[in-house]
């Protein structure tokens, strides 16, 4: 387990990106979620500490496994939990996101969990509100800070300090806002970011992210410590991205073959839901070396400590 | 920040290790025996002070008694008012509390907000038979009917001063001295 980690002082309140985070307030978030996942292993899965305060899951797209994961965390902490979807929303009817913020505010909102594809929506909804903060849990190809959050807080969990350690990211690069998120957050930490995928699925700028490209998976995993693959979205092949489901998992997905390049024991990461033999064999899936539902599990984790950190206290 | 200054040495290394064998020793004399006991500190000096006591117990019983450590931060009445969070920590009890004899270790006693805290906490855990409190250093001013039940050294202090119980674990030398704000 990794080593005492000191008090610092936290400046976050709203969450939208996780970039310009420091390593030591990273590490400091990890930490603060190895605490909160010993909250979890008790028999009472739940402490008092937002006993009051009010969380509002607000999804403009559809999400169920982000969303139930920010339901859990809010209720371990006691929080009172509002889950706001689109389907029979008044956007529908029309209203315009700043009426939106005025009426969750005026509802007492303390907390708001936003997913919206429109990049920058969490961003501006922020900017509208007085008092409540706003959580980010995605927004277009732009950001998803707590995924990224929660890939880190795995990884260090099994690796320790990730400083100098190299994780390949596979697969679809230019529509991930898992992917964006991750270069981010693992390059502060000082890892060796190598993304990898079909050319058609890299971003223009891929050379500016600061991290390498290799088009062979093979050699993107090469002495890899994690091999993380992102998810493929099946519609993607109709926009013509990749020619068949069965090319891109012989050139891209992760099985037995290709984990042997990697390290050994080398973690294998995926942000779910998986798309057994698209971006992962069955095999590797479920094999020892997969820490995918673990995953799950440190989600909820570092979502009751960003809570905690930035939704807690006075305001 | 006020800054705090040394005023008192109110105990030296010496001191604080007969404190804390009478304590261990009245633990074990009031529990006739070690059974069914187990040593909870309270983070984070209290953990180290449970630690000693467990090492005593062991000295003069040939018995090592469960020892854990329970964090309170989650649990406390003033988070509402803070700006700041205060960093959570973990809780570590090594068995099952329902049916024990809960005994509590604290550095120092003062409003008992902590200790409520410390109960509320041990609840969500189980159901023990009893819960004692063991503190180093009782300073007054209780804002909640919650006493000590072993307690090392009555002293009265005036709100402006903190008692500091400093351990070797964590401050590099065993001492207890009261330091005073200085409201600069």
């Amino acid at each position: 387990m990794p080593s005492e980690i000191g008090q610092i002082a936290w400046r976050h309140k709203s969450v939208i990106d996780i970039e310009g985070w420091t390593e030591e307030e990273l590490y400091f978030l990890l930490d603060q979620a190895r605490h909160m996942e010993n909250v979890m292993d008790r028999p009472i899965k739940k402490v008092p500490v937002l006993r009051g305060k009010m969380c509002v899951n607000l999804f403009f797209e559809n999400s169920t496994r982000t969303r139930v994961s920010f339901e859990l965390a809010e209720k371990m902490l006691s929080a009172d939990v509002v889950n706001w979807s689109v389907s029979g929303s008044s956007t529908a009817k029309g209203e315009t996101m700043r009426d939106t913020a005025w009426t969750l505010e005026a509802m007492g909102a303390d907390i708001v969990v936003m997913r919206h594809g429109a990049v920058g929506a969490p961003q501006y909804l922020a900017s509208k509100l007085k008092r409540a903060i706003v959580l980010n849990a995605g927004d277009g190809t732009h950001a998803h800070p707590t995924q990224a959050l929660l890939d880190m807080y795995t990884a260090w969990k099994h690796l320790g300090r990730l400083k100098g350690k190299k994780i390949a990211l596979v697969g679809d690069v230019l529509h991930s806002r898992v992917a964006r998120s991750d270069v981010i957050g693992f390059k502060t930490l000082g890892c060796d970011v190598v993304l990898s995928g079909p050319p058609t699925m890299m971003p223009r700028e891929v050379n500016e992210l600061g991290c390498g490209y290799e088009r062979d998976a093979r050699k993107a995993v090469e002495e890899a410590d994690m091999v993380y693959l992102l998810r493929i979205q099946r519609e993607r092949q109709q926009d013509g991205l990749f020619p068949s489901v069965d090319e891109y998992h012989r050139w891209w997905g992760a099985d037995e073959e290709l984990l042997k390049l990697a390290k050994p024991g080398a973690l294998v990461m995926h942000p779910g839901p998986i798309n057994r033999g698209v971006e992962i064999a069955s095999e590797v899936a479920d094999g020892p070396q997969s820490v995918i539902l673990e995953q799950v599990r440190s989600g909820v984790a570092i979502r009751m400590a960003l809570l905690y950190l930035c939704g807690g206290g006075a305001r | 920040m006020a800054e705090l200054k040394e005023k008192t040495k109110l105990m030296n290394a010496q001191d604080l290790s007969r404190v804390i064998r009478r304590i261990a020793n009245e633990i074990v004399e009031r529990n006739k025996g070690t059974e069914d006991m187990i040593l909870v500190g309270i983070h984070r000096r209290g953990v180290y002070i449970a630690r000693r006591i467990q090492k005593m117990i062991e000295e003069t019983e040939g018995v090592k008694v469960p020892c854990g450590e329970l964090d309170i931060t989650l649990y406390r009445d003033d988070l509402t008012t803070l700006f700041e969070q205060p960093m959570v920590h973990s809780t570590r009890i090594p068995q099952d509390i329902s049916g024990k004899k809960i005994y509590l270790v604290d550095d120092v006693i003062y409003t008992g907000r902590t200790v409520r805290a410390a109960l509320e906490a041990l609840v969500d855990l189980g159901r023990p038979s009893c819960v004692q409190l063991a503190v180093i250093i009782d300073r007054g001013h209780r804002e909640l009917p919650i006493h000590a039940d072993f307690c090392g050294k009555n002293v009265p202090t005036s709100k402006s001063e903190v008692v500091e119980v400093r351990m070797q674990e964590v401050d590099g030398k065993d001492e207890v001295v009261i330091c005073e704000r200085n409201a600069e």
